[in-house]
């Protein structure tokens, strides 16, 4: 089990400070995606160009974060040896980044669609009620999964893989409800196929946001929970106290 | 106290990779509810409750004085030679209580064999260090001594080191070299268990890595238990690991969770170098 202060009780006060280092990294990349995800759904829901041109060219400086935390790792790796909670640390840290860097990616995708949206103009087949509420819905999951990292809070980690349910829930209905949509109209379909790649995004990085959860139950507790189903890791959780 | 059964799913898991498939996981020494005192008032070993498997590498580690050398110390009874010193409890190798009245310590001596931490060759030379151990048991023919001596070099990977002189003075070879003879010469008397007392500390990073990969061969024929104080050490050759802290076995398990992730915080705050 691991507490939050003790990442300052090495009896080498560098170690200390290599491993306070990468973790204050990982959050600012977590800062940074949290940022790119908000500003290109805001983009996509204004047809603001200027603002989606922007999460574009950011995605360079997430794809430049994720390369030097890799290489802190695996200094970290190197020179440490770190056992235990230590190693665990460095995993997580080296696994969450993937995931960071893939939803900055999602981030790009649905930037590009707003810069095309912006492009063909008009409202045809909006799914913008949609589109808010599942971006609103996968910000919030980053952000907690992000808090339960900061904070190795297993409790909201778990809030967190459970919510990824709802999310995949309501991207099926958006889904379903597009596909009327261009049944009853053929030519909202090019500019649907685009809100649906967005909601495609989107649902994509709830999938992430919940991947970064587990790591956190990893971290914390020591225990793998990828690929158990919802209820299952409850009981494990609450299991391994 | 807890008992510190074996994992048996742990070392089936381990054999699978391990590089001697055949060998069996089976218990090789027992202790159980183990007291060591060194006089009236200093008790050095408390309740230990431990199995040690057969042909695997288990390693004792804990800051100083922790208690993990005297423990090694009991299995061939070294402490036997401590004035003051008395065991409670049980030491059972091979379901056989090695502190039995009964028992020839020197008999027992020759199936547990010991390693120390500085190479202690004898001032003779190679040949007749490896060849000691025969010679004192009555055996003298020539045939016989140079088959177990090469053999025995060779099982220390040491025989291509000094198979052109093997009679120059063992004390003409680097302190690496001379660990690997001292190996050799434990060995050449066929025990059942190896003991080493941090066997590579005063050995420089390539030839500790070398007494390392031989641990790694022998264990397909022996039982080893080594203690180091060197936990990186103890993580690459041993697949059990033992924490003790004043004279406590705290934790034992497989290797891999005990490294990545271990039940007890004494054990987690040692292994990560927070213990103050």
């Amino acid at each position: 089990m691991l507490h939050q202060d003790s990442y300052k009780q090495h009896i080498s006060a560098q170690f200390n400070a290599e491993l306070e280092s990468v973790k204050n990294h990982l959050l600012e990349m977590g800062g940074l995606v949290e940022q790119q995800i908000g500003k290109a759904v805001e983009s996509l829901l204004n047809r603001d160009s200027g603002l989606a041109e922007e999460v574009i060219a950011g995605d360079v400086q997430v794809n430049q974060l994720e390369i030097n935390i890799d290489e802190e790792c695996s200094r970290i790796l190197a020179r440490r040896q770190p056992a235990a909670s230590d190693l665990r640390l460095v995993l997580a840290i080296s696994k969450v980044i993937t995931d960071l860097e893939r939803i900055g990616d999602e981030a790009s995708k649905i930037a590009r669609q707003a810069v095309k949206a912006a492009e063909e103009g008009g409202n045809a087949g909006s799914s913008f009620v949609e589109i808010r509420h599942i971006g609103s819905h996968v910000g919030d999951m980053l952000r907690r999964a992000l808090d339960a990292f900061a904070r190795l809070d297993v409790d909201m980690a778990v809030q967190t893989v459970i919510a990824d349910r709802e999310v995949d829930s309501e991207y099926a209905s958006a889904m379903r409800s597009l596909v009327t949509f261009m049944m009853e109209d053929p030519r909202t379909i090019g500019p649907v196929l685009g809100q649906m790649w967005a909601l495609r995004s989107l649902e994509r990085v709830g999938d992430h946001a919940s991947n970064i959860a587990e790591h956190v139950i990893y971290l914390v507790r020591g225990l793998d929970v990828r690929h158990v189903e919802p209820d299952d890791l409850v009981a494990q959780v609450e299991e391994h106290q | 106290m807890q008992t510190h059964a074996l994992d048996i799913q742990a070392l089936k898991r381990d054999q699978t990779r391990s590089a001697s498939p055949a060998a069996p996981a089976a218990t090789s020494l027992r202790m159980e509810n183990l007291n060591l005192f060194y006089n009236q008032r200093s008790q050095a070993l408390f309740d230990i409750n431990l199995e040690i498997p057969r042909q695997r590498v288990t390693a004792f580690i804990g800051p100083s004085g922790c208690g993990k050398s005297s423990l090694l110390r009991c299995i061939n009874r070294m402490n036997d030679l401590v004035d003051g010193c008395r065991i409670e409890g049980r030491l059972l190798l091979d379901d056989e209580d090695i502190y039995d009245r009964r028992v020839d310590v020197a008999a027992l001596r020759r199936r547990v064999g010991m390693v120390f931490q500085k190479p202690n060759p004898f001032p003779k030379s190679i040949y007749e260090n490896v060849a000691y151990g025969l010679r004192i048991q009555g055996i003298n023919k020539k045939r016989v001594l140079d088959e177990v001596v090469e053999r025995s070099l060779r099982a220390a990977a040491l025989w291509d080191e000094v198979k052109d002189r093997l009679h120059e003075s063992a004390l003409s070879l680097s302190g690496g070299q001379q660990q690997r003879l001292v190996i050799a010469r434990t060995i050449a008397v066929e025990p059942e268990v190896l003991l080493l007392d941090e066997p590579a500390s005063a050995l420089d990073p390539i030839s500790t890595l070398k007494i390392e990969e031989l641990i790694y061969e022998l264990k397909a024929r022996y039982t080893i238990v080594i203690v180091t104080h060197n936990m990186q050490q103890a993580a690459r050759v041993s697949d059990m690991t033992a924490f003790m802290y004043m004279g406590k076995l705290i934790e034992y398990d497989d290797t891999d969770t005990l490294f990545t992730n271990p039940e007890q915080k004494q054990t987690e705050d040692y292994i990560t170098g927070r213990y103050g």
